[in-house]
């Protein structure tokens, strides 16, 4: 989880991998020009996504992986865990079941962390929006999006023009403000008007709602 | 040798006296049994030599509102070939069977499939738990009454 201290005149930045990047940024940032972008490009050029997938769409997700298509090229290695990933590709359609285990994934991940809604049923419940029970209508409803790519399933040239897109909005950030987006990071309530409460996480999912988590500087 | 739907019904009215009719479910005939010797019949059927239903394919419900829920089961006997479909018309308000789990071991998580989708109560089911919806979910989704939040009505 990124923070900043201001007892500490450096910024400490969860890697990906589970390391911590300390650079004495409270005093150079601002006065040393290319910091922020050398760390934004660094982020932006290793995007290491999860390892899941839901439903359709990760078939999609997968062959985007594969070589053909070949995401290591942007940067982009699955890792099997939570913990050492940077970007969650919600691939796929997202049940009501399913909802608070996706959440506590997003959770258990690192900052800074990012998500990518994959497909119609994704945005808000695609083919399912109708005369469905079980489908949850949009992630957005109980994690932050960052990047909307449309389809049913989107094509592999869809899914990197996403990537690439996301990549771009990293380049834009600003160090330490990176939830501080218009319009990002705010979903913070898992209750749903007009549906029922999303209550069974499993044990131990702690709850970070974006405005708890302290950011300094 | 497989048998014909004929045959299978003689041997079974000649074994049970009660009524076993033939009927034409989606083209494909069933034999429509009371709900009181379903699980005598389904033994009978696994047990005798001639019929030797040894593989139980497929269960399921179709719901009738107000008052009909039609669960039927499909068996196969994979040494003779034949095929057949039971069919037990069960009251919609108040449905339970004998569960299968004791003669086939997949019946389990088809049994948990229907109880969870129709509400169907099957006695001496190892684990009667839902399979599909989330474990504190209030109703059977596949009754054509369900009605829940989350759905949205498509436009006519
Ligand atoms: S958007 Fe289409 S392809 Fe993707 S998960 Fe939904 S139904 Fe499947």
């Amino acid at each position: 989880m990124g923070l900043i201290d201001n007892r500490i005149p450096v910024h400490m930045e969860k890697t990906p991998g589970g390391g911590v990047m300390m650079t004495r940024l409270a005093s150079l940032l601002g006065k040393v020009p290319g910091v922020n972008a050398a760390v934004n490009e660094a982020k932006a050029s290793s995007m290491w996504y999860m390892l899941f997938g839901l439903a359709c769409c990760a078939i999609e997700l997968m062959a985007t992986g594969a070589s053909k298509y070949d995401f290591d090229r942007l940067g982009m290695i699955f890792r099997a865990t939570p913990r050492q990933t940077d970007l969650m590709i919600v691939a796929g359609t997202l049940t009501l079941k399913m909802a608070p285990r996706v959440k506590l994934l997003y959770d258990q991940m690192p900052e800074p962390k990012y998500v990518i809604a994959m497909g119609g049923c994704t945005i808000h419940g695609g083919p399912f929006y109708h005369d469905s029970y079980s489908v949850l209508k949009g992630v957005d409803k109980i994690i932050p999006v960052d990047i909307h790519v449309a389809g049913c399933p989107p094509r592999p040239e869809a899914l990197m023009n996403g990537c690439l897109a996301l990549q771009d909005l990293i380049r834009t950030e600003k160090l330490g403000h990176d939830r501080d987006r218009p319009g990002l990071r705010q979903i913070t309530e898992r209750q749903v008007p007009g549906m029922p409460p999303i209550n069974h996480l499993p044990p131990g999912g702690a709850l970070i709602r974006p405005n708890e988590i302290p950011i300094l500087g | 040798m497989a048998l014909k739907l004929e045959q299978i019904r003689d041997r079974l009215r000649a074994r049970f006296p009660e009524h076993i009719i033939v009927e034409d479910l989606n083209n494909m005939a069933a034999l429509v049994i009371p709900q009181e010797i379903y699980h005598d019949v389904v033994w009978f059927l696994k047990s005798d030599e001639e019929l030797d239903f040894d593989y139980l394919e497929f269960e399921t419900c179709a719901d009738h509102p107000p008052d009909l829920l039609a669960f039927v089961c499909y068996l196969r006997s994979l040494g003779h070939g034949h095929r057949i479909a039971l069919k037990i018309n069960l009251d919609r308000n108040q449905p339970s069977l004998p569960s299968l789990a004791d003669l086939y071991a997949n019946a389990d998580w088809n049994e948990r499939e229907i109880f969870d989708l129709f509400g169907v109560i099957f006695h001496n089911h190892p684990d009667l738990r839902r399979l599909m919806m989330p474990e504190d979910w209030t109703g059977h989704p596949l009754r054509k009454d369900y009605l829940h939040p989350n759905v949205v009505k498509r436009p006519d």
